[in-house]
């Protein structure tokens, strides 16, 4: 709880100017504190007199942290393949593990998938804990859940990443919940605090209007799933050597209550574009139809959508689907790449609110500029192409 | 405003802005009947409104009507009008009708499951809707409808139809009667979708009757009294039409300040010219009168129902003359972006027209209160 | 079939920033509303009601105001509305409220199905869902796209996976969390306002619910907030220049932690 010293207040009012939840507020010529307190310790940092203290309550079942050691990566498959994220978490999880001076550890998941183990020591794993089970050929919350519980369980691990894809925010949160334990979704940022060595872990909240973060002080493991492509993959070293431990799973444990009947891959076209967090729109400039491959290109890299601007939906070149403006949808992903488009009011009245605009035209004064908050004044046939290079070297395994 | 009146904004304003907005440009490329909408308004109980409880309605008055009518209006005039022409066709059934009738017709107007349309207007009677040719004759128990109605709203898309033929042309304004005629009855066909220059969604067509037989007991109130029915339905369906224009007007607006301030020409937003301002200014005056006058008139219908007919029309004519004349302004306003299609403005400019011209043209209208005038003065 | 909705009383997060100069949550003019993916939840329930008979429960764990979400929820079909409210509910995190549901809800008796959104658009974590079926010990599945069917006492589902869906059997009782995908949310019915504002919200507090305070609200949770500050991005604006090289090099480097 936030103790306040009455005597030292000056009521002077910073703690309240400086609180986001307006928890804090000066009445009667001090601070008093209300329920919207989340212990965050912003007034504290802020206070001059030193009238603000944070009193941590004993917690009932308080773990020992000090038996939980070592940094654990959930590597995922789908359909038999390591997924990119879990190299991703590789890299960032090499990071954590030399902060606190301890081995990195993945857990792979799924049938006929342990020839892959050593993909993951190439990729920064200091050991692999493999169940390769054809009960776990398909996803399922239960034994994918299960299987990886009690490996925590077992092992003790202080820290677990996984990529918060579909399959992550599925599963770990109910991870979490078994193990009693904290978890934060989506980081965009994990970094070990220096005074206790916590994790830090940073995420969007408000549709990524506001950043947070979070820490689980009392309780281990500390889980956080892990937005996929933020974080960087450590390089590939054949090199290295690191301990691949085959498990053998309790048969009851991989029961699952959910049957898989059937999984079915579609095409990326059917994505809404409203829904996308990154749509990549190609104008006029491109030139013709044959363009527009480079778009999807870049949209599949970047794990969004494919946009246009009327003109380009005019010529033929795609789907109404895709048009963006007065005639078309009003978006406002996270990202909006803006290729050979000049930027009328037509089309910016669609999509201005995005939250970052990256714009690519060769004419300097293309109105779109005004709107775009990084520009390249260039050829996209040069500027595309450079792009996806580089987004594939990153995903490369 | 009561609460429940508060409900029916609030349910009426979430269609427009959820379900009528997004698509309105379509509809109108496309020319589509809005059935999705109709169906949605429907399972929001709105077509109650007006209907007595006894029949499954709301039991609702002019007013309530009136408020659920403005925010559709706000939406699209064209799917507004289909909503509004359904009320039209069942006030006929309402006002005149047995208890047999309406207990016949009523539940699933008031559910939505049917709509209904009011067939008056001919090729040769429009404002002087006495020159009616469609003709009824008694044969055993069947009357038999002759004649074609054009222009009617919901034409081939709703399944009651409210009609006016004539029963007895010797008797003159006492020789016409209503009749409900159902989709399906014999010798009972429509037209193919008029072309307009607005509400392109809604349905406009002409009804055909060719040796159509209907049962006896289809008889709106007595026979004769047919122009009896319809003065007092469009009297009490008048104020719907003005608050249309009103809602229509309200949107042009609204998208004609918007764009205002952020249109930037000479280095300002064009809001801050006093040219711009001014004609702002008075539209919103024009609207915010007509919409107190509409109301007034709605509140008045629903305290003294015998003396409808001029606030009716007052109303009716200064809302929508006002419509048109916003709808004209906001294209200006625009501009040139106004005039393309791209923009909502044109399809509002064109949409506002019709206001001025159905239910009793405006020159009809300004003949009704010079008349009511007339005999007002005469009384005291 | 029984249901329970789980909805969350949300302001609306488009409209919610930091205040640049004094670094608070600027909620001001921001509306309060039902979280978005609950709606496509509730209409699911509806349906489900209207195709197989049954009741809807809308249940909230919230401050008193979150009554208004669930009375919109009534008017749009549910049947019964539950508020969890409690001060020692505050400040929860998704441990604590999954707590604090899970106890709710084995106080009403529970259900055939419970469905909640994905996640709620101001916390975005998609934790609840998965939280609240681990502490029922409910089978279920998250990102449900469609409900296919209902035979012998299970559900056929479709998952919304990233790159397609899987087809899935799962037995009653069960948990869904659903996406947008999954239909269009209806708007209230005027019967359905009326029914909802005579209707009484039945309100449980942390006493009703047998909850062991030590894990309610701040102090049950097991993660906490130590900063919230604003994506900096917000306002920059460059032109990036040099060779097409060096104009890719800078543009990977800004977007990376963005992407």
């Amino acid at each position: 709880m936030l103790k306040i010293d009455i005597e030292a207040c000056i009521g002077c009012g910073l703690c309240e100017s400086t609180c986001t939840f307006g928890a804090i507020a000066v009445a009667e010529g001090h601070a008093v504190v209300n329920e919207k307190c989340t212990l965050c310790g912003s007034c504290v940092d802020v206070c001059e007199v030193e009238a603000l203290s944070i009193v941590r309550e004993e917690r009932a079942h308080k773990m020992n942290l000090a038996e939980w050691s070592g940094v654990w990566v959930y590597a995922e498959a789908r359909k038999g393949r390591i997924a990119p994220v879990a190299f991703e978490l590789l890299g960032i999880g090499k990071r954590l593990a030399a902060r606190r001076n301890v081995p990195l550890t993945a857990v792979l998941l799924g049938s006929g998938v342990n020839g892959q183990a050593r993909d993951l020591v190439a990729h920064g794993a200091d050991k692999v804990y493999v169940v390769d089970d054809p009960a776990l050929a398909h996803f399922t919350d239960d034994a994918y859940g299960n299987m990886l519980t009690d490996l925590i369980r077992e092992h003790q691990p202080e820290i677990v990443l996984a990529g918060a894809t579909a399959i992550g925010r599925s599963f770990i949160p109910r991870v979490a919940t078994s193990l009693a334990t904290g978890l934060t979704a989506d980081c965009t940022n994990l970094e070990i605090r220096e005074e206790d060595g916590a994790l830090l872990q940073t995420r969007p909240a408000f549709g990524g209007n506001i950043m947070a973060t979070i820490v689980c002080p009392d309780t281990r493991p500390q889980i956080a799933t892990v937005r996929p492509m933020v974080m960087k993959p450590n390089e590939r070293d054949d090199s290295r050597s690191g301990e691949i431990i085959e498990v053998g799973p309790d048969p009851g444990r991989l029961r699952s209550r959910v049957k898989v009947l059937d999984s079915i891959a579609e095409a990326q076209d059917k994505v809404n574009i409203n829904e996308a967090d990154v749509l990549v729109a190609g104008g006029r400039g491109l030139e013709d139809g044959k363009g527009f491959a480079l778009i999807r290109e870049l949209a599949d890299l970047l794990g969004g959508a494919v946009a246009a601007s009327r003109a380009a939906v005019d010529s033929g070149w795609i789907g109404y689907p895709h048009q963006v403006g007065q005639t078309g949808k009003t978006v406002a992903p996270k990202l909006y790449i803006a290729c050979g488009i000049s930027g009328a009011i037509q089309h910016l009245v669609g999509m201005q609110s995005a939250d970052t605009i990256v714009a690519i035209n060769r004419d300097p004064n293309a109105p779109i500029f005004d709107v775009a908050t990084y520009g390249i004044v260039g050829d996209l046939f040069e500027v595309l192409p450079k792009l996806i290079e580089k987004l594939k070297q990153r995903t490369d395994q | 405003m009561t609460e429940e009146q508060q409900m029916i904004v609030d349910v009426a304003r979430q269609i427009a802005d959820e379900l009528i907005v997004p698509k309105r440009a379509e509809l109108d490329e496309t020319e589509e009947y809005p059935t999705e909408i109709l169906k949605a308004i429907a399972q929001a109980d709105l077509y109650g409104l007006y209907i007595p409880e006894a029949y499954g309605g709301l039991g609702g008055g002019c007013f309530d009507v009136v408020l659920a009518l403005e925010q559709f209006g706000r939406g699209c005039t064209g799917v507004a009008t289909a909503f509004a022409a359904s009320a039209l066709g069942a006030y006929p059934i309402l006002i005149s009708g047995s208890e047999e009738l309406k207990r016949k017709y009523m539940p699933a107007i008031a559910s939505g499951e049917k709509m209904s349309a009011f067939a008056l207007t001919e090729a040769n009677a429009g404002s002087d809707a006495s020159g009616i040719q469609t003709t009824a004759v008694l044969d055993g128990d069947e009357w038999v409808l002759n004649g074609t109605k054009q222009w009617i709203t919901n034409a081939g898309e709703a399944q009651i139809y409210t009609v006016i033929a004539i029963t007895d042309r010797a008797k003159g304004p006492r020789g016409a009667t209503m009749f409900v005629v159902e989709e399906g009855d014999p010798g009972f066909t429509y037209g193919v979708k008029e072309k307009k220059l607005g509400i392109r969604c809604s349905s406009t067509r002409e009804l055909i009757f060719k040796d159509c037989r209907i049962p006896k007991d289809r008889v709106i109130g007595r026979p004769g009294t047919g122009f009896i029915t319809v003065m007092k339905t469009l009297d009490l369906s008048r104020p719907g039409i003005a608050i249309l224009g009103v809602g229509l007007g309200q949107a042009a607006l609204d998208e004609a300040v918007i764009y205002a301030k952020q249109r930037v020409q000479f280095g300002k937003p064009i809001i801050s010219f006093q040219a711009v301002q001014h004609m702002l200014a008075d539209m919103a005056i024009q609207v915010e009168a007509a919409r107190a006058l509409v109301y007034a008139a709605a509140k008045h219908i629903d305290a003294h129902k015998q003396e409808m007919s001029k606030v009716s029309s007052m109303c009716k004519v200064f809302a929508t003359d006002m419509a048109m004349k916003v709808t004209v302004d906001a294209v200006q306003v625009l501009a040139g972006y106004g005039y393309m299609r791209d923009y909502p403005v044109e399809k509002m400019m064109r949409d506002a027209k019709i206001l001025q011209i159905y239910e009793g043209t405006n020159q009809i209208q300004r003949n009704v209160i010079g008349q009511e005038l007339n005999k007002e003065y005469t009384r005291s | 079939m029984n249901i329970i909705v789980c909805v969350k009383q949300v302001p609306d997060a488009k409209d919610v920033r930091l205040d640049p100069v004094t670094n608070t949550l600027a909620r001001d003019g921001v509306q309060s509303i039902m979280n978005p993916y609950d709606r496509h939840a509730l209409e699911e329930a509806v349906r489900l009601k209207e195709k197989f008979g049954g009741t809807v429960t809308v249940i909230s764990m919230g401050p008193p105001q979150a009554a208004e979400t669930l009375r919109d929820a009534v008017a749009c079909g549910a049947d019964e509305a539950v508020l969890v409210s409690d001060r020692a509910f505050a400040g929860a995190d998704t441990w604590a409220t999954t707590y604090t549901l899970s106890q709710a809800i084995k106080a009403i008796g529970g259900a055939d199905l419970i469905l909640c959104g994905k996640q709620a658009i101001d916390g975005d974590t998609a934790q609840v869902g998965p939280g609240l079926a681990e502490r029922l010990d409910l089978p279920y599945v998250a990102y449900v796209r469609k409900i296919n069917d209902c035979t012998d006492g299970s559900f056929t589902v479709e998952r919304m996976m990233d790159d397609g869906y899987d087809l899935l059997q799962v037995p009653v009782p069960s948990l869904f969390t659903v996406v947008k995908e999954i239909n269009e949310p209806r708007v209230p019915s005027l019967k359905g306002k009326m029914k909802a504002k005579k209707l009484e919200v039945k309100i449980l507090t942390a006493a009703d619910i047998d909850a062991d305070p030590a894990q309610l609200g701040l102090k049950g949770s097991t993660t906490q907030v130590v900063k919230v500050f604003s994506p900096q991005l917000r306002g920059e604006r460059a032109i990036l220049a040099g060779s097409v090289e060096e104009q890719v090099d800078q543009l990977f480097q800004k977007l990376a932690n963005l992407l």
